[in-house]
């Protein structure tokens, strides 16, 4: 399965959900943001929702700025 | 002395009329240094992806101490109203924040604002409960236009973002002052140095929101507390009301008793 992450096309062998993926990231999970194919997936919503290929997904959190 | 004289926001008060950023310190020490002597209580962020690759960066946010400081997430970098919505709703899931200082983005080179994708991000965000403080170009119209459509503050810019210029068009920011009265007017962007906000605050600007002017300063705590006196010295000076100005001179000492 192929998923677009950040801009940057990944593989992922077997199903993956949005909590296991930010999990194997290593993510600080109260201080990201993730938008799955232009919509807003709540943090509660996370361990339901599996990626689908093709999916494109943006995880953001927060930089310096003015 | 107790100070009645706090900066309000969507209903919220703040005892500090400076706020300050987060980007382009030589450290996060220097940052927290700059913050801590600022006096400031409200400090933007910028949304940016995750960097998948090298997760080795220490968050930002571990050199906030979110109990001090309330968080103002920006749209920085975005130019289109429809981008800036969506950075918006991203900065809200991620820190559960309705605040939101807007920006969109006109022209690559001079950083100006798009005031007519503001106007209608502000409508947008503000229908779904944001609480909107856009960063735009000093007109009162375009003021009116971002009030009409929400908005909790306007701020328009002294100068091109990071020019660090101080306020080029007295003109523009006193009819918006004599003008401007429903919400608070908070100049963003441009400032250089702590004569820059005094002024601000001398022509009875509200708060005065900067970046660069601290963080690109050699001894950047130095300056974060010049600034902090810079707002207190201005605004003082607003409060106290100038004397008028006159072309010619008027004698201090009495001319009575002169010796002969």
């Amino acid at each position: 399965m192929q998923i677009i992450l950040n801009g940057e096309k990944k593989e992922f062998s077997e199903p993956l959900s949005l909590q296991k993926l930010v999990e194997d990231l290593q993510l600080n999970q109260q201080r990201v943001a993730i938008e799955l194919n232009h919509l807003i997936v709540k943090r509660k919503d996370w361990p339901e929702v599996l990626l689908q290929e093709g999916d494109k997904l943006e995880i953001v959190h927060f930089v310096g700025g003015g | 002395m107790i100070n009645p004289d706090k900066l309000v926001i969507a209903g919220k008060e703040f005892n500090s009329r400076l706020m300050i950023g987060t980007g382009k310190y030589p450290s996060h020490e220097a940052m927290v240094e700059a913050h801590t002597r600022s006096g400031a209580e409200i400090v933007t962020v910028a949304v940016r992806r995750v960097n998948i690759s090298d997760r080795s960066k220490e968050s930002l946010l571990d050199y906030i101490d979110l109990k001090k400081y309330m968080l103002l997430p920006n749209t920085a970098g975005c130019y289109s109203a429809e981008d800036a919505i969506r950075t918006a709703h991203l900065a809200r899931e991620a820190l559960d924040t309705p605040w939101v200082k807007l920006e969109v983005i006109g022209d690559e080179k001079t950083l100006f604002p798009d005031n007519e994708g503001l106007v209608k991000a502000t409508r947008e965000l503000v229908k779904e409960g944001f609480i909107v403080l856009p960063y735009f170009n000093d007109d009162l119209v375009a003021a009116r236009k971002l009030i009409d459509a929400g908005a909790a503050a306007v701020m328009p810019l002294a100068a091109p973002i990071g020019s660090g210029l101080g306020i080029q068009n007295f003109t523009t920011m006193r009819i918006l002052r004599e003008m401007i009265t429903e919400v608070p007017i908070i100049v963003d962007a441009g400032v250089g140095t702590a004569s820059d906000v005094a002024i601000a605050m001398e022509l009875g600007m509200d708060a005065v929101l900067l970046n660069t002017a601290i963080a690109s300063a050699k001894d950047v705590g130095a300056m974060a507390e010049a600034m902090k006196l810079g707002i207190q010295a201005g605004r003082l000076a607003y409060l106290a009301g100038r004397m008028p100005r006159r072309l010619y001179a008027s004698a201090s000492s009495p001319m009575d008793g002169l010796i002969k």
